[in-house]
């Protein structure tokens, strides 16, 4: 929602990003205010996925222009623990496998680390098993998750399932998720999406980055913005993921001049 | 990465320090005059220096093994002492009569000897530099009919017992390592549980290797007679040199019928340091002889020190029924290099064994997981499963998996799985996502990754390796 008196958290200015000397961010400026929800489209190899690694300091990608602020901070000054414990997440499109270690291990670990962070007491393995059990009924999800090896073996859908049930519980003030209908049907479409709406509000922010308007029908965005390699071609609101999805990205191709020069 | 990789490996081996106790050293050198000059110390009896004499005439004829893959230069035997005992003044009766400095010195270990044996309940056998020095709870064991001493003091009272069963499992030209570990031991433990008792705390062994310059040749015997069982603990620390220590142990278990043995081991000799300088060389010859029908000889080690580590417990089914167990964790970091597996040997009928072996190599180290399951004729219908995982810390590291199989009958099933992984930089991303560090990452990752191992050490043994596995990992990664 786009709400008064908002205050920035994300500023993106003339980011510029290569991978092996292969640059594929070539200047994108972006701001994100508190209680916004950006949906951040483009075909596969645009540069979006890289757009949310490089937020969260994936360190295979090397900066080489432009600037990030988080709140009052210097992103890029940051190592990726300290931007997530500064409440920055992102959740991912593959998420790991760890085999032996129980979910509700990784999941504690992650949470009382996050705590300690905002000088907050951290919970012991009971307090937190209610604790979780409890943002579990947000995602639908069975108990049994809890004592698995964490994604080992899970499926898509229980995959994407366990990233949400993650930003429930670290309570971050941006969260990017990347590809997350990705491999879901539609039911299980709905049950993410509906976690991912009971956890933003006024105070926090999402950037969900998609290839398709369908996660856009249950997430609704406040801004979509059309990438195409490696900058924001189009900015606009949700109609824009509509008229997207009805005319495909070589209307975008073709018009991207004289339409963002509209929408601006 | 790689940087982030290295630092996580170089940490500096936190029990490096040397205890100021007198010690009564042996002239350097190995001929029978040293072999007899131990024999007289220790006050033995004729048949066990012959015992020694004939060991000593075997390793003469024998060659130091070459097979392995581990590269050192050659030994000089004759640059070792080969005795080396502190003064006590008396015999110790009990922990408070024990040299303040030796507590301390397990102090500095963490291993706090009233408390755990108290708290824990477990009787500890502390082998300090080759003599027994105290034992605890010996008279509690003795009221079921337990014997657990070390081996020089079960010579003189147990004579028969040792004379029956040393080196039957084991014999003394078994190897060359083996051999000399016959010829020139100082001590060890003793452990007897008789017919139909099942012990009822862990048996728990200290070894710390203390005056420089002297080889460690430990020599323990555990019989577990008809329907007992015992779970026997085994732990090492030793503290820095730069010159290399020779450590040859041999270690003999006997199970008979419905006997149970489970022998855990967390080793953490010094490995030498980031360059490779120093360090233990652990050389063991470990072996279990499931003797009777339904037996069970179980074998948990987590191998975190030594520069090298030559070394595969291993059981003989010989029992209809019997099983075998090998689960382990062999860690290496900077330039450490381990040999180790198992080998099964299946006889009997209907028998069973597991090997569940989990390698992980990071800086410039090597590992390698080396395994015998060999089905004589007569084991019909034996089975084995075999799970080999290595995981790969950096790019400069090595994981070997060598494994025989030697199959002559064809009733048998016998299994093979084996994987290699590595702790990859989007791995170490996903938890840094979370604000995890990357510390703390590799921790998880490497206890999620020994969880099968680790759930068969016993609960204190499993909190301690648990530790010693992210301490020595610390820095490797990050």
């Amino acid at each position: 929602m786009i709400v008064n008196n908002s205050k920035t958290l994300l500023s993106v200015e003339g980011l510029r990003a290569s991978i092996n000397g292969t640059e594929i961010l070539k200047g994108i400026d972006l701001t994100v205010k508190s209680g916004e929800i950006h949906a951040i489209m483009g075909l596969n190899g645009s540069g979006k996925s890289t757009l949310a690694k490089v937020l969260a300091g994936h360190s295979a990608y090397e900066i080489t222009g432009g600037t990030i602020r988080f709140e009052d901070k210097d992103l890029l000054g940051l190592a990726p623990e300290e931007r997530a414990r500064s409440g920055l997440f992102l959740a991912f499109q593959y998420p790991i496998e760890i085999p032996g270690v129980a979910n509700t291990q990784f999941l504690r670990l992650a949470y009382n680390t996050i705590q300690a962070q905002r000088g907050k007491e951290e919970l012991d393995p009971l307090e937190f098993d209610d604790f979780v059990r409890e943002k579990m009924k947000l995602l639908d999800m069975n108990p049994d998750f809890l004592d698995r090896s964490v994604n080992e073996g899970f499926s898509g859908g229980e995959k994407k399932r366990n990233e949400i049930l993650q930003m429930a519980l670290l309570e971050p003030k941006l969260s990017i998720l990347d590809e997350m209908d990705s491999g879901l049907d539609i039911d299980a479409l709905k049950t993410v999406a509906n976690g991912v709406n009971q956890i933003t509000n006024k105070d926090n922010a999402t950037i969900l980055v998609t290839h398709y308007q369908r996660l856009l029908d249950y997430v609704v965005p406040d801004f979509v913005h059309i990438m195409q390699s490696g900058s924001i071609v189009m900015t606009g609101g949700k109609e824009l993921a509509l008229e997207l999805e009805t005319r495909g990205y070589d209307w975008v191709t073709a018009n991207k001049q004289s339409i963002a020069g509209a929408i601006a | 990465m790689s940087a982030v990789l290295q630092s996580l490996v170089n940490q500096p081996y936190k029990h490096g320090f040397v205890t100021e106790i007198e010690s009564d050293i042996a002239p350097k050198g190995l001929n029978e005059d040293t072999i007899r000059l131990i024999s007289a110390k220790k006050n033995e009896p004729e048949w066990l220096l012959s015992f020694r004499l004939k060991a000593y005439q075997k390793w003469l004829t024998m060659t130091e093994p070459e097979w392995q893959n581990v590269h050192y230069p050659k030994i000089d035997f004759q640059a070792i002492s080969y005795y080396s005992a502190p003064k006590p003044k008396k015999k110790l009766a009990s922990m408070d009569e024990v040299d303040p400095e030796l507590l301390r010195t397990f102090e500095k270990l963490g291993v706090p000897m009233h408390e755990r044996a108290a708290l824990a309940g477990v009787a500890v056998d502390v082998i300090f530099d080759s003599v027994s020095v105290a034992t605890t709870y010996k008279q509690k064991l003795a009221d079921v009919g337990i014997i657990f001493c070390s081996i020089s003091e079960a010579v003189h009272t147990h004579p028969e017992l040792i004379q029956k069963y040393l080196g039957t499992v084991v014999p003394v030209g078994d190897n060359y390592f083996a051999a000399l570990n016959s010829a020139v031991f100082t001590d060890g433990s003793f452990c007897f549980i008789p017919k139909g008792v099942k012990c009822p705390m862990d048996l728990s062994t200290y070894f710390r290797i203390n005056t420089e310059g002297s080889g460690q040749f430990e020599r323990t015997l555990i019989i577990a007679e008809e329907d007992a069982a015992v779970s026997y603990l085994e732990g090492c620390t030793a503290p820095r040199f730069d010159t290399n220590q020779l450590h040859a142990a041999v270690v003999e278990l006997v199970a008979l019928d419905n006997a149970d043995i489970k022998y855990s081991t967390v080793q953490n000799w010094y490995a030498g340091d980031e360059n490779g300088i120093g360090g233990i060389y652990n050389f063991v010859t470990k072996r279990g002889l499931a003797k009777g029908r339904n037996s069970r000889i179980s074998w948990t080690q987590v191998e975190t020190g030594s520069a090298i580590t030559w070394k595969y417990p291993s059981c003989i089914l010989r029992g209809d029924n019997s099983v075998g167990e090998f689960y382990s964790v062999a860690v290496t970091n900077n330039y450490q290099q381990a040999d180790t597996g198992t080998k099964m040997i299946h006889l009997g009928k209907n028998t069973r064994s597991t090997i569940v072996s989990k390698g992980i190599s990071a800086g410039h180290s090597n590992s390698s997981y080396r395994g015998l399951v060999r089905i004589a004729p007569t084991a019909e219908g034996a089975r084995n499963y075999s799970q080999c995982d290595s995981m790969l810390i950096g790019d400069q590291c090595g994981a070997h998996t060598f494994p025989y199989i030697q199959v002559h009958n064809n009733s048998a099933i016998v299994e093979h799985e084996a994987s290699t992984s590595k702790i990859g930089e989007d791995q170490l991303f996903y938890f840094s996502q979370r604000g995890i560090n990357a510390e703390e990452a590799v921790s998880m990752i490497i206890n999620g990754f020994c969880k099968d191992v680790f759930q068969q050490l016993p609960m204190e043994f499993a909190v301690e390796a648990t530790k010693l596995l992210s301490f020595k990992l610390e820095g490797s990664v990050g």
